[in-house]
């Protein structure tokens, strides 16, 4: 059966990348579109939603295209995939720009990383930039065929800390450990990008396009 | 743990790869899209392309080719050369970079790297510093900034503009030694070291890349958080694959 995805496009970051990664792995019928639409992101069957920036910027463009509400009904009834900021902002409150309300469809902090963090002698710089493993915490379709300690690429500077434990489906070490992948019922989302995460971020991807929650 | 990463770096002109790629099953080794796939299935964590195309007519085409690169090779590319105006940033993302080098124009304005980070996130701009040991022998060591390919110099301190381009909101420093550009005996690893740790953000080692024991040295001494070659990948004398296992051997964390 054809699916409907749309990509959230609010004017934050690159979803070129996104788009075409999404298109690369979606099945023959499948339409991919990117919109600021809010009908169009509550008519489609399944919901992208990435981000870059910063967060106060990116709340900002959330409230400028008229999004908020279409996001958490959207990231509430149907296939939801965060990418980067698109975790971040779901949760309650960020640090960042000396400290930022977010939507709030999850309990918990968006915090920067420690200053001055080192493993193994070496200074451990931010943003983290680079390819990270990701520990799965729990089983989840989207996990499929991906093996466990995968290396995904990563761009931040700031970690989501949800309250509840139970959302974590997968932790990254960065001189901390950090929750990098959520997941709760329909709703998935993840502090790297899959798209640019080569075979294991493409196969995620097709995860996502067949998961039915 | 985050590895460090590996960059093979392609020079593209009007829109095809110059600087001899030599690989043995390929039907076009001047074919950008090509040469990108096939560093992707050696396991390139990312891929630069520098466009050194000369006539401002021809720049477009850099565009068309990240586009037909980032429709089918799934891993960070970056485009450097050329990119002078918040217009160029805007023009290379769309096509499908995820960052952007910016070089000379930072030089000149570095206000520049201001409003591109401000308008596209940090994540995407990455500032070039071209240095050159400018201290005599016996003396502390000090790097100055040059332009043109290494000949003008432009009195600019090296560590001080790192530190300055950091706070204009660089997200990664592309550091190249231009006294060691091209002669294969390795990075400079006193400048690498010095601005690694002058800096929160990566840095970027380029310069000098001769043998697979540069690369750990790049990041073992130089504390480098990636390391960017170009000819020893383009002749085939190492596929990246073989560079990555020779790092790991040395105890380098890289991604296999």
């Amino acid at each position: 059966m054809s699916k409907r995805v749309a990509v959230i496009d609010y004017g934050m970051g690159n979803l070129r990348s996104v788009s075409k990664a999404v298109e690369h792995v979606a099945e023959a019928g499948d339409q991919v579109l990117v919109t600021d639409d809010p009908a169009q992101i509550l008519a489609a069957d399944r919901v992208v939603f990435p981000g870059q920036g910063a967060a106060r910027d990116c709340m900002a463009a959330i409230s400028d295209h008229h999004l908020n509400q279409a996001v958490l009904e959207a990231a509430a009834s149907k296939p939801f995939l965060g990418i980067c900021m698109g975790l971040q902002v779901l949760m309650k409150h960020s640090e960042e720009n000396g400290g930022t309300a977010l939507l709030g469809l999850l309990e918990g902090e968006v915090v920067r990383f420690p200053e001055r963090m080192e493993c193994a002698g070496q200074r451990l710089k931010i943003p983290q930039m680079g390819w990270n493993q990701v520990e799965q915490r729990i089983d989840h379709p989207l996990w499929e065929g991906i093996p466990q300690l995968s290396r995904f690429y990563f761009v931040h500077s700031y970690y989501v800390s949800p309250n509840d434990s139970a959302l974590v489906a997968g932790i990254t070490e960065y001189g901390i450990s950090f929750a990098s992948v959520i997941a709760r019922e329909n709703l998935f989302a993840t502090q790297f990008h899959p798209e640019k995460s080569a075979d294991a971020g493409l196969r995620l991807l097709r995860n996502f396009l067949r998961w039915r929650p | 743990m985050l590895s460090k990463r590996i960059i093979p770096c392609l020079d593209v002109d009007a829109g095809r790869v110059v600087k001899g790629v030599k690989f043995i099953d390929i039907r076009d080794a001047g074919n950008p899209v090509e040469v990108a796939r096939r560093y992707n299935e050696e396991g390139a964590d990312e891929i630069t392309f520098l466009d050194i195309t000369a006539s401002s007519d021809d720049r477009d085409t850099i565009a068309h080719v990240v586009e037909q690169v980032a429709g089918e090779v799934f891993i960070p590319l970056t485009v450097g050369g050329g990119i002078r105006t918040v217009d160029d940033v805007r023009r290379m993302l769309n096509a499908g970079a995820d960052k952007v080098g910016i070089n000379t124009a930072a030089v000149f304005n570095p206000q520049f790297v201001r409003q591109a980070s401000e308008r596209f996130g940090s994540q995407c701009i990455v500032v070039a510093i071209d240095a050159k040991q400018v201290s005599a022998p016996g003396e502390p060591l000090k790097w100055e900034i040059f332009t043109h390919g290494g000949r003008k110099p432009t009195g600019l301190d090296a560590v001080e503009w790192a530190r300055r381009m950091t706070a204009y909101g660089a997200g990664e420093i592309l550091l190249t030694s231009m006294d060691r550009d091209g002669t294969k005996i390795g990075f400079d690893l006193d400048l690498t070291r010095t601005i690694s740790e002058a800096v929160e953000i990566p840095v970027i080692a380029s310069g000098g890349v001769g043998n697979l024991q540069h690369l750990v040295d790049g990041v073992v001494e130089g504390k480098a958080d990636a390391v960017l070659a170009a000819s020893i990948f383009h002749f085939a004398e190492y596929s990246i694959g073989e560079a990555k296992r020779y790092m790991q051997e040395r105890g380098v964390e890289v991604r296999l």
